[in-house]
């Protein structure tokens, strides 16, 4: 199964860190334990040519950190969205989904994992509570990594730590 | 009554900012402005930081030009390393720099006609929102679509193996670079189904359709939102169109040179900025014609009018035709931006080709150093123009002083006269305001591709809205699309 973890955030303020933080660990613990199959991606923030890549792709995980009211971690299951943003600065998982639905003819299953995060001052580093979060992260990450067909059995569209 | 007219946020731009049309009493357009209304602040937030970090840092001043304000700031600490004043790099790495430089090119290029502009072009400005982005350019021509995201995965792909990495590249460090193109990366550009070679077809290509549009719409693309205006940009010292390195020339609308080829390094002699209480962003304009007169266009348009010639064959040929079609004198006219710009994506390929069949790419000498200076400025042409970077360091290798001019503050006057041109040909007399009304105000801005968060070196998400107002200030209507 082709896998595809792919973080999005600026590093440069603090907590919107989480997602490249936790694609270093991965990659790491992916080349140490020789899984087969699995890439991993980071950028400022999604974009159109995304589409392609994750067509490439039976499933796909994007990361990134959040602002809600969450705790520790959410996994959720992303639908299509058509709705582009006001500008390419910013553009959605679901519209990604879409464009490679619509442009590739592809429909990876993909799921978006949202980190809580705390600070988002203009520097680099994460909170004391975002380090706690990514650690709790990365351990759910390697049991789904290690069997990633798994994920598609899920019952439910959102899985709350 | 005189009205005024709000529009908030301006939409496929890069950024956000506001519009302001005044109506008079016969609604009549009086008066436009484009105001910037995000907070300018990483001047001062790099203040007191190592030089050495200023080429990475300066990188989250933006996520859709990072490599620009990356080299930029590189090419000025280069001074500050005593590596020469942008001549003075090892081969390896100049050309690696440029490999970078235009892959960024043709990677925003891309991304600004296909994504931003192309709905505009393809379904008219009175078409439904609803159908005006890429989605709508798939249904009605999905090759279209789908080339645009390849091609801006190829810019995107050497980003990557140029810069180390898509966040916080670090690839042009003081005095050079930190890699060579490996052969297997190299040859993943030059061999297979997306080459270099199809990014050059698809260049032409869509220079192609966009001729057609062209040649289907002409009073449209002549004449909307046009203006007589100066044009400034980098040239190489021999005329030639260079995005990479040059001298600053200048011309006026008739072409006229008025900054003859002067060293960048000196850009304080020449250039000044304006500031006015409605916008964050500075009016920059040639010190010696004043504010007034002194202001000009910089970007794709205005380096086709600046340059002799481009300095590769296919897109020499259509700057030629882009030439001849104002008799060799300035093109003044706005919508003409996408022609340039695809002009420039052409070029940008052919020179990657160049660069990518180059042997120094894949080995010599990375950097070089030489007496540390107190000063360093750096200029490119980023894809949205003229970009300046200016670093003074003290005894403790800390940055105490830095200004920036970026692309889109090099642009303001010329942005506010087009939305005033716009607002005066698709409003004047109208006593509603329609969707297509404010759509076009926003065809002008965004013929410029301006990236308003650059502009003011805003900290954070910068949300652009058209407000209406009399001319007692009063607010008529308020539209935020």
């Amino acid at each position: 199964m082709n896998t595809l973890i792919y973080a999005y955030g600026n590093p440069g303020r603090m907590d919107d860190g989480l997602g490249s933080e936790l694609v270093n660990a991965l990659e790491k613990w992916v080349l140490e334990n020789h899984k087969e199959n699995i890439e991993f991606d980071c950028n400022y923030q999604l974009n159109i040519e995304d589409a392609y890549e994750i067509s490439t792709k039976d499933l796909v995980i994007f990361v990134d950190a959040s602002k809600e009211d969450i705790q520790d971690f959410v996994l959720t299951k992303v639908d299509e969205n058509s709705k582009m943003s006001f500008t390419s600065h910013e553009a959605s998982p679901g519209y990604i989904y879409y464009l490679s639905k619509k442009l590739f003819d592809r429909s990876p299953e993909t799921f978006l994992l949202h980190i809580k995060g705390y600070k988002w001052d203009f520097k680099q580093g994460l909170s004391n509570g975002a380090k706690h979060n990514l650690h709790k992260t990365i351990a759910y990450m390697k049991i789904i990594l290690t069997e990633p067909e798994k994920i598609l059995k899920l019952k439910h569209n959102i899985i709350q730590n | 009554m005189s009205q005024k007219i709000i529009i908030d946020p301006v939409t496929r731009v890069e950024g956000h900012g506001k519009v302001t049309i005044y109506l008079d009493n016969d609604n009549n357009v009086s008066q436009s402005r484009l105001h910037i209304v995000e907070f300018r602040g990483f001047e001062r937030f790099i203040q007191g930081r190592p030089y050495w970090e200023a080429p990475v840092l300066v990188q989250r001043l933006c996520g859709i030009c990072p490599v620009s304000h990356h080299l930029a700031a590189a090419k000025a600490i280069d001074v500050i390393t005593g590596a020469g004043k942008g001549d003075g790099l090892t081969p390896t790495a100049e050309k690696m720099r440029r490999l970078m430089h235009y892959g960024q090119i043709f990677q925003s290029h891309v991304l600004h006609f296909f994504h931003l502009a192309s709905p505009d072009l393809l379904f008219g400005l009175d078409a439904a929102i609803d159908i005006r982005n890429i989605i709508g350019v798939a249904k009605e021509n999905k090759h279209l679509a789908v080339m645009g995201i390849m091609m801006r995965k190829f810019g995107q792909e050497i980003i990557k193996v140029t810069a180390g990495k898509k966040i916080h590249g670090t690839g042009a460090i003081p005095g050079g670079i930190n890699k060579h193109l490996s052969v297997e990366e190299r040859d993943s550009f030059l061999k297979g189904d997306n080459s270099i070679d199809q990014m050059i077809d698809w260049s032409l290509e869509a220079l192609a359709f966009l001729k057609n549009y062209h040649k289907n719409n002409k009073d449209f693309i002549d004449n909307f939102a046009s203006f007589p205006s100066s044009h400034l940009s980098i040239v190489r010292k021999d005329g030639a169109m260079d995005l990479y390195h040059g001298v600053i020339r200048a011309v006026d609308y008739k072409g006229n040179r008025i900054l003859d080829d002067v060293d960048y390094h000196d850009y304080l002699d020449y250039i000044a900025e304006g500031v006015k209480n409605w916008s964050y962003m500075k009016f920059p304009y040639l010190k010696h014609l004043g504010p007034d007169k002194g202001w000009y266009r910089v970007g794709p348009l205005a380096r086709l009018n600046t340059c002799d010639f481009i300095p590769t064959p296919l897109a020499q040929k259509e700057f030629e035709e882009f030439r001849s079609y104002t008799g060799g004198k300035p093109n003044n006219m706005t919508m003409h931006y996408h022609w340039a710009r695809l002009i420039e994506t052409l070029h940008a390929a052919e020179v990657m080709k160049e660069l990518l069949n180059d042997d120094d790419l894949l080995s010599g000498e990375l950097v070089i150093k030489g007496e540390k200076q107190s000063e360093g400025v750096g200029v490119i042409e980023a894809p949205r123009g003229t970009l300046i970077h200016h670093y003074r360091i003290d005894k403790n290798d800390r940055i105490e002083m830095a200004n920036l001019i970026v692309s889109t503050t090099n642009n303001n006057n010329p942005m506010n006269l087009a939305v005033n041109e716009a607002a005066k040909q698709m409003m004047q007399g109208q006593r509603e305001i329609t969707e297509p009304m404010m759509n076009a105000v926003e065809v002008a801005i965004r013929a410029y591709d301006p990236c308003l968060s650059c502009a003011t070196h805003a900290l954070g998400q910068m949300p652009l809205e058209i407000v209406l107002k009399d001319k007692n200030d009063t607010i008529i209507q308020v539209k935020r699309t």
